[in-house]
């Protein structure tokens, strides 16, 4: 027993853990120092951490208001004074718009990658274990949803419901969840004919019981690992729903927007339509990175050597 | 169509032979994502909040005129009659009329669909020759720089804005390097001096003989195709690279090494032939990809193509264009998927 004199890290690092809990955290401390030896997701968690803390304390970081315009002062040019990024046509400042627009960012983001694997999950689980037609009948609809182009279904339903940050939302998420509901699906059915699936059965548990319970913690981590690979997609897709008009509208600072804002000036303005852009792509960047070095940690089996 | 397996199994053998039940259910399952397609265009159309009466009649109309138009419509039917006439509608080619080029929906994507084609076309070519040895040499090399260089690809490929790469291209080689033509199909010279026949510039004029024309209409594609293809490039380099991988460490390759075979034959007539099925299914499904971003590509350079069109139609309110153009991609997307299928039965002996 290391714990008498052992520091947290003797006890996280211990081989033989004495309790569930503990064996829980050195599993996930494990993990971590495999993750923190990953330079490359380091810096993906670097920027992810720095994005969320800029849209927290955006009133007090941001040295402009956003939404101000001084049309006496527009479209000055990078590192003029007082607006390091410039401003843009109607003379907002583009630093102070990025860093709001970091607070619309994370909320599609977060809203997304809530709805779309969760919905993913009951639809797969329910779909795995249930078997016979009610298989058949919802892997046939989530087939239906993946026969679309995501981009271009997500065009059509916020044609239908209106442009929006929160339809924006759901319509990334109504593309989002049929892979999720593939991969749930196929882990169900390698889980469901397991012995210990039979013990509980056996023990008198329901469905609901063994899917609850037991079958979606086992999903959980490749979930994650998915999640984070496609946070990167969303945010280019809520760009480009942006980008188009239909997703935040204007004067939001929504990067995608931003860039459409300032394409109209692309030749002699360049960094009007740059900056933003150059955000987006830090960030799903960062989400890419994260996500190749958590698959890594999570999911050795699926990642490419 | 991977749970079509699942489905197959479960129904009683036919009395037929195996190819013609493997067709049959293939069409089936074509035919049941199809209509499912077609249901969530229709509900789309169901729940948006425009009349689809007033948008016919007007806004002046009285109500007589408002309720002959509503009955013809067939909008007093039940709904799952309703959507019965939609499918007999679309399978006829009849998508309704466009509210903003007053034309059947069916003939502005007939107009359209040409240039959005020959655009994915010339962007996958550039994706595969490009694309398929850089992934066969990173898996070859290993570790080395050109390893790293097809890894970055792959990376900025998969983070960065399809439109936002545009904007940055056309600035860069267009505003300031002037090397390639601006947006649009053709230089103002050249526009409408070509005979239509396919509908595809470099064709036409390349049938016309008129090879000012081709030139110009080649430096107007050769941009907006390489950055749509860049990103099937990221793709099928990535993926040519772990199925490389995959065989290189077999033991046959070994066996073929250990013979005193070439490394090029052991490359290219050993591994690489192996690999070349499940190469045409991700080239099948990046073609796929390609018509999605050729929505946001088409916008940015102003390419009269169906992403342009859609888009177009949207802003506009103009709800039959709008589905019209969801269905017909949705379908060349599912085709694609299907055709990606049959190709993989028909190269796999295993399948067989």
């Amino acid at each position: 027993m290391s714990q008498d004199t052992g520091t947290l890290r003797d006890w996280l690092l211990s081989e033989t853990p004495t309790s569930r809990r503990q064996a829980r955290w050195a599993a996930a401390y494990k993990g971590w120092l495999t993750l923190r030896a990953n330079h490359m997701a380091m810096a993906g968690l670097a920027i992810i951490v720095l994005l969320v803390a800029l849209a927290l304390f955006a009133p007090w970081i941001a040295p402009h208001d956003p939404f101000v315009q001084d049309l006496g002062n527009r479209l000055q040019p990078l590192g003029s004074e007082g607006h390091i990024l410039g401003t843009d046509s109607l003379g907002r400042d583009i630093l102070s718009r990025l860093i709001w627009g970091a607070r619309i960012t994370l909320y599609i983001v977060a809203l997304v990658a809530l709805i779309a694997p969760i919905a993913g999950l009951l639809v797969g689980t329910v779909s795995g274990y249930a078997g016979g037609w009610v298989d058949v009948i919802l892997m046939r609809i989530t087939d239906i949803f993946l026969a679309f182009p995501r981009l271009v279904l997500a065009l059509a339903f916020v044609a239908a419901l209106g442009a929006g940050i929160e339809n924006a939302v759901l319509a990334i998420s109504l593309t989002a969840w049929p892979p999720y509901a593939r991969m749930a699906r196929a882990e169900t059915l390698t889980i469901r004919s397991s012995d210990y699936i039979s013990a509980i059965r056996l023990q008198g548990a329901g469905p609901l019981r063994i899917i609850v319970k037991h079958i979606w913690p086992l999903c959980i981590s490749s979930l994650i690992v998915r999640v984070t690979l496609d946070m990167a997609g969303i945010i280019l897709a809520a760009a480009g729903l942006g980008f188009l008009g239909l997703g935040a509208q204007p004067p939001s600072p929504e990067w995608g927007a931003m860039i459409s804002e300032g394409r109209r000036f692309i030749l002699d303005h360049w960094w009007v339509a740059t900056m933003p852009g150059l955000a987006i792509f830090t960030v799903s960047l960062a989400f890419n990175l994260l996500g190749d070095g958590l698959r890594d940690v999570l999911d050795p089996k699926d990642s490419p050597q | 169509m991977s749970t079509s397996n699942a489905f197959v199994k479960r129904q009683p053998r036919l009395p037929l032979p195996p190819w013609l039940r493997g067709l049959v259910v293939t069409l089936l399952s074509i035919s049941v994502t199809m209509l499912g397609l077609l249901f969530v265009t229709f509900v789309i159309g169901r729940v948006m909040p425009i009349d689809p009466v007033l948008a016919v009649v007007g806004e002046r109309a009285t109500e007589d005129q408002y309720n002959a138009v509503f009955l013809e419509l067939g909008l007093d039917k039940p709904l799952i009659v309703q959507f019965f006439y939609y499918v007999w509608d679309v399978v006829r080619g009849d998508f309704g009329t466009s509210l903003l080029t007053a034309r059947p929906v069916a003939d502005d994507i007939a107009r359209v669909f040409p240039a959005t084609f020959e655009l994915a076309t010339i962007g996958i070519l550039f994706g595969c020759l490009l694309g398929v040895p850089l992934g066969v040499i990173a898996a070859v090399r290993r570790g080395s720089w050109i390893d790293q260089i097809a890894r970055v690809v792959a990376l900025v490929g998969y983070s960065m804005p399809i439109f936002w790469l545009g904007l940055m291209g056309l600035l860069l080689f267009y505003g300031i390097l002037g090397w390639v033509g601006g947006p649009g199909r053709q230089g103002i010279f050249y526009e409408d001096m070509i005979p239509s026949v396919t509908g595809m510039i470099l064709l036409d004029s390349a049938i016309a003989g008129d090879w000012g024309a081709f030139w110009d209409a080649f430096s107007h594609i050769v941009l907006p195709a390489s950055i749509l293809g860049y990103y099937s490039l990221a793709y099928i380099s990535r993926m040519t690279r772990s199925f490389m991988l995959e065989q290189l460490s077999a033991e046959y390759v070994t066996t073929a090494r250990v013979k005193g075979m070439s490394e090029w034959a052991v490359i290219w007539r050993h591994a690489f032939r192996n690999i070349r099925v499940q190469l045409i299914t991700v080239i099948a499904l990046s073609y796929a990809n390609l018509l999605e971003g050729s929505v946001l590509t088409e916008i940015i350079f102003s390419w009269p193509g169906i992403g342009s069109y859609i888009t177009t139609a949207l802003l506009s309110a103009d709800m039959n264009a709008v589905l019209g153009g969801t269905v017909v991609v949705g379908l060349v997307f599912i085709c694609l998927n299907v055709f990606s299928d049959l190709l993989y039965k028909i190269f796999d002996p295993r399948s067989k």
